[in-house]
């Protein structure tokens, strides 16, 4: 558990930031994975840019139509903060279940976003709240949706020379909600997930209007459960329509075998979750 | 007098100060001048033989001073091992490799980060072999782990052939013809019992020092057992015993992964002499799987034949029990403390078997409550299914059963007597603190809801308190390690001029608040307040021989003999206040911190004064030495034999099998109680880690031997967040195997739990038709039973 030498770097700007990082570097904000793998030396970055004593990173921002969720705001910070409660209800209760008590106090919700993992809870509820991920870099900035953000485990769109300096999500107008749940590796909500959904949904006058819904753990990365998705769009959102758009959970997804649970287990799973989900994200929607 | 000094109250730890505080002083926490750090190179693989070990690369890194590999230790022989059956374990890798994590080069450098880069540095060939994990192929013999022996069986435990001496009578037939009678009920499980790795909070870790002046090692290390390790090194190294020092400072839990002599502990002490410096080597929680021994893993069938009245006719146990690659301390030894407790609290003949078997995987050895949870889980598991086949309820069908009050001491199948119990008794306690019959009502509602609620009970007795001088003679010793034969327990007491006392003890705390319940035992001997005593122990220079913390020994044994010590000090004070007094010491009473004449209470003398007396020979009576200390051993006749049952109250959901742990209400007796806030704390922890082996921990090898494991990632342990409120009750029944009636408590939770909780989520499937879900019962196992249940 010593990791290799590495160089290390505390910029006080982004300016700086982006000057130190290249090829072999990486980002360090909370350092709840980071510092993990590189103790285990599965990851030996040449420089570590320490993004912690930016200013201006650790906040979140009613920015009019949408919200901004800066790259130093930590989990707990998501997980209580009021703005998030509003507008994108399913990210708060996945920044609630990540971890412990000091994981969350010290993760960043950009970070576990940035570091992909497979089973992570942001990631899905991102996705299903319409976030964008905001990448900057010397050359300037570019905007990635959530859903194309997640390319395989513990890899991301972002480049070695960017750094996620903010998520925006959608700000919620009337009948929108959204949901997370999960089952944890200890049981209930305890630990990564086996499998998780996040929801969002938008109603209108009695009629589902508009879904999204997203799945973690079961493959390689976060993803859009588009078939669960498309089915619970024009109905009524009832425990029989919430059923039927469960059983669609798994259309285009790979669900993979892991130390939790087999292909049918977490296939199974996903379809429980995608519900309960659902099911939360309509209550929330009102 | 502080009124805290009772024996018998429940005192606030007086270790907690400094523990909490960050203030406690552990082995990794040390920094002499010039400190070398030790790094390991591990196998990668499980079985293979070594083709080439090239260390040049290493050896030329920045701050590297040396790599060894096994030619430079093989001077040294293997690692001792109390009970060598088996394979020896080398120092260092000779070779070949047989399990993942084994040592196969030691780097020493400057730094631990330098001495990491040198261990990635080796270049180590290896012509991989097939591995050997499943214990049913192990047995087999279809191949062989270790080309030298004869078969990967290295010994087989029967009920009455464990012990030749004994001539015990083969139970076997009793239970066959129980089996063929008419009116017999059989019930059988294939269960396993998994392996799991312990974890204690402070990775073990070791610092070596020689000085060739003196020619003396002192040896720090995160041990259970410092008299065992010291003993170990110099038989080793072939020294005087007295000129090995080992020092166990604060140790942050051991669970019996600490009760073993190490290999790298050797390893240290060699580097240390060889270099001339210090040096010093700390776990990382990554090698740990492969460098700490891992407890359980066994799998077998139980078998219980009764009547359908109810009435036990015979139990049946055949069983393999997963060994490891190689033996170290106790490992062959460990099922043997199963077999004393096959069974349970129950009147019934047992036939018993457990073969031990070689894997390619690391080494099974004493993993809290060793043995004995294994033992309860099977005998009380296959009750528990006996009474669902029967349809009786499980209290009343372990009540029928019960060696009855009036029976004490009673005779086993296997030879010991169980000292003191009272099992119905207990049952009826938790009969009533559980609501047991409102329990029952809200289950039967639960399931018209169609809600999965179970209630599981489950049962225990205990043998613990090692131990009777008897045992040496089939290795329950450390005669391998050239000290005594028999577990004696030990203990000093010395009043100080100022009449505070100094207690020093044979046995050392890993969390067992040894500093408080001891300054208990000798404060309410001698009178003198809690906070005047302090408790000393882990030194062998100069503290007495001790046997070390393991078997819940520390309190019948080593509590006794200082229970002792306290006694002969009291009445040299008396024989000083006697004269003091110019009475009679017959006369003489001591209480209250002070010496009275009985029935003059004004005629009195303080401890103050009686010690400074003590320490002033010009002023003592003919034929008193001066100075206020004695120091006892204790030898216990028997073992002590807690008990105790539990009862867990689960919910499972019927969608994912996520099981949620609603109540665990327990009754445990483990006799006459020193420090009852210290007994709950051991049995709150017991509790969890009997529900970490139930729900969450796996130690898994694949196939091929790699360990999947090990990190805490992957290995789940239970957390504060993840357990109820535990409803903890008890009843005293004295042991009449030492003065105090105390039993031990180190263990009992854990025997008590992991069956307890199984009980519970099989009741709950019942109605589904599920008989058995092997442990841990994650939501993953718990899903799959009811699938094929309902399929």
């Amino acid at each position: 558990m010593y990791s290799r030498s590495f160089e290390y770097v505390a910029p006080a700007s982004l300016e700086e930031a982006f000057s130190a990082l290249g090829d072999d570097s990486k980002v360090l904000a909370g350092g709840m994975s980071l510092i993990p793998l590189m103790k285990m030396r599965l990851f030996s970055p040449g420089t570590v840019v320490d993004i912690g004593r930016i200013s201006g990173l650790d906040t979140v921002e009613d920015a009019g139509d949408h919200i901004s969720i800066g790259a130093l705001v930590r989990h707990a910070t998501t997980a209580t903060n009021d703005l998030i409660a509003t507008h994108a209800a399913a990210l708060g209760m996945a920044a609630s279940l990540v971890g412990d008590v000091q994981v969350r106090n010290q993760g960043t919700t950009c970070g576990s976003l940035a570091h992909a993992d497979v089973a992570a809870d942001q990631p899905a509820a991102a996705i299903a709240c319409r976030a964008t991920m905001v990448a900057q870099s010397a050359s300037g900035t570019r905007e990635i949706g959530a859903e194309s953000f997640f390319v395989d485990a513990l890899t991301s769109a972002l480049r070695s020379d960017e750094i996620l300096v903010a998520l925006k999500v959608p700000k919620a107008g009337p009948g929108e909600g959204s949901a997370y749940d999960k089952l944890g590796r200890r049981g209930g909500h305890s630990d990564y997930a086996v499998a998780g959904a996040a929801a969002w949904v938008k109603r209108s006058n009695g009629t589902v209007e508009d879904a999204r819904i997203a799945l973690t753990g079961v493959g390689t990365r976060a993803m859009l459960a588009e078939g669960a998705g498309q089915a619970i769009i024009g109905t009524d959102g009832s425990d029989a329509a919430i059923n039927a758009a469960a059983e669609r959970a798994l259309e285009g997804v790979t669900v993979l075998e892991d130390l939790w649970g087999s292909v049918e287990y977490k296939g199974h799973l996903a379809k429980v979750f995608v519900a309960r989900a659902l099911k939360a994200a309509l209550a929330n929607a009102g | 007098m502080a009124t805290t000094s009772v024996m018998g109250g429940s005192v606030r730890r007086r270790e907690d100060p400094a523990l909490i505080q960050g203030r406690g002083i552990y082995v990794d926490d040390l920094q002499p001048v010039g400190l070398l750090h030790i790094a390991f190179n591990r196998s990668p693989v499980a079985r293979a033989k070594i083709k080439s070990l090239d260390t040049s690369a290493a050896k030329k890194l920045p701050g590297v001073i040396a790599v060894y590999t096994h030619d430079d230790v093989a001077h040294l022989g293997p690692l001792v091992a109390q009970v060598p059956i088996g394979k020896l374990r080398p120092l260092l890798a000779a070779g070949e490799v047989n399990h993942v994590g084994e040592a196969v080069a030691m780097v020493v450098a400057e730094n631990r980060f330098q001495a990491q880069d040198a261990v990635d540095a080796i270049d180590v060939d290896y012509d991989i072999l097939p591995a050997v994990i499943d214990l049913k192929k192990a047995a087999s013999n279809e191949v062989k782990v270790h080309d030298e022996l004869e078969s990967n069986i290295i010994h087989t435990w029967t009920y009455h052939g464990y012990w030749a001496a004994l001539g015990l009578e083969d139970l076997g037939p009793k239970v066959q013809a129980a089996k063929d009678r008419d009116d017999a009920v059989v019930v059988s499980l294939e269960m396993t019992n998994q392996r799991l790795i312990p974890v204690a909070i402070e990775p073990r870790s070791v610092m070596a020092e020689y000085n060739p002046g003196y020619s003396t090692f002192t040896v720090h290390s995160s041990t259970q057992v410092p008299h065992a390790l010291s003993g170990a090194i110099a038989t080793t190294f072939g020294m005087q015993a007295n000129h090995v020092r080992v020092i166990a400072p604060e140790v942050g839990g051991g669970f019996g992964s600490k009760l073993n002599v190490y290999n790298d502990e050797i390893l240290a002490a060699f580097a240390a002499k060889d270099l001339g410096r210090t040096v010093r080597w700390t776990e990382t929680r990554r090698e740990a799987a492969g460098s700490t021994i891992h407890g359980r893993g066994w799998i077998g069938t139980a078998t219980l034949v009764g009547t359908k009245d109810g009435e036990f006719l015979g139990y049946e146990l055949d069983a393999i029990a997963d060994m490891g690659a190689y033996t170290q301390n106790f490992t062959v030894a460990i099922p043997l403390l199963g077999l004393w407790i096959a069974s349970g609290q129950y009147k019934m003949p047992v036939s018993w078997k457990v073969d031990c078997v070689v894997t390619n995987t690391m080494t099974t050895d004493a993993y809290r409550g060793a043995g004995r949870p294994e033992a309860i889980y099977y005998l009380e598991r296959v009750i528990d299914a006996f009474a669902h086949e029967i349809g009786m309820d499980p209290f009343e069908v372990r009540k029928k059963n019960f060696w009855q009050p009036d029976e004490f001491p009673a005779v086993m199948g296997c030879g010991f007597a169980l000292d003191s119990g009272n099992y119905p008794a207990a049952v009826d306690k938790l009969i009533e603190v559980s609501d047991y019959q409102g329990l029952r009502q809200m289950q039967e509602k639960a399931r018209a809801e169609g809600r999965l609620i179970g209630i599981g009970v489950g049962s225990y007795v205990e043998v613990c308190g090692f131990g009777p001088a008897v045992l040496a003679e089939i290795g329950f010793s450390w005669t391998s390690y050239g000290l005594p034969a028999s577990f004696n327990g030990s203990g000093l007491v010395r009043v100080n001029p100022d009449a505070t006392a100094t207690v020093i003890i044979g046995t050392g705390p890993t969390g067992q608040s040894h500093e408080t319940a001891w300054a208990q035992i000798v404060g309410d001997g001698l009178g003198i307040p809690m906070e005047d005593i302090n408790v000393y122990h882990g030194d062998t220079r100069d503290h007495p021989m001790g046997i070390g913390t393991f078997g819940s020994r520390s309190i019948a044994v080593d509590g006794t003999a200082t229970y002792q010590a306290t006694q002969m000090v009291k009445e040299k004070a008396a024989a000083i206040a006697a004269h003091l007094l110019e009475a009679s010491a017959d006369d003489v009473v001591l209480a209250d911190g002070a010496a009275h004449v009985a029935g003059s209470p004004e005629k009195s003398v303080s401890w103050k004064a009686i010690a400074k007396a003590a320490y002033q020979a010009h002023t003592l009576p003919e034929g008193v030495t001066s100075g206020l200390e004695a120091q006892s051993t204790f030898s216990p006749g028997n073992a002590t034999w807690p008990f105790g049952t539990h009862l867990a109250v689960v919910e499972v959901d019927p969608d994912t099998g996520d099981v949620e742990l609603l109540q665990y209400h327990a009754v445990d007796d483990c006799g006459n109680q020193v420090s009852p806030m210290i007994v709950n704390g051991q049995i709150q922890g017991g509790i969890t880690q009997g529900i970490g082996q139930a729900l969450f921990e796996d130690a898994i090898y694949d196939q091929e031997g790699n360990m999947l494991t090990s990190s805490l990632l992957d290995y789940i342990l239970p957390t504060a967040t993840d357990v109820p409120s535990y409803d903890l009750h008890h009843t005293v029944t004295p042991s009449d195997v030492n003065p105090l009636g105390v039993k031990g408590i180190g263990e009992a939770g854990t025997i008590g739990t992991a069956h307890t909780i199984v009980n519970a989520v099989v009741d709950a499937l019942t109605p589904m038709g599920v008989k058995h879900v092997d442990m841990p019962l994650r939501p993953k196992r718990v899903w799959e039973a009811m699938q094929k249940a309902r399929a």
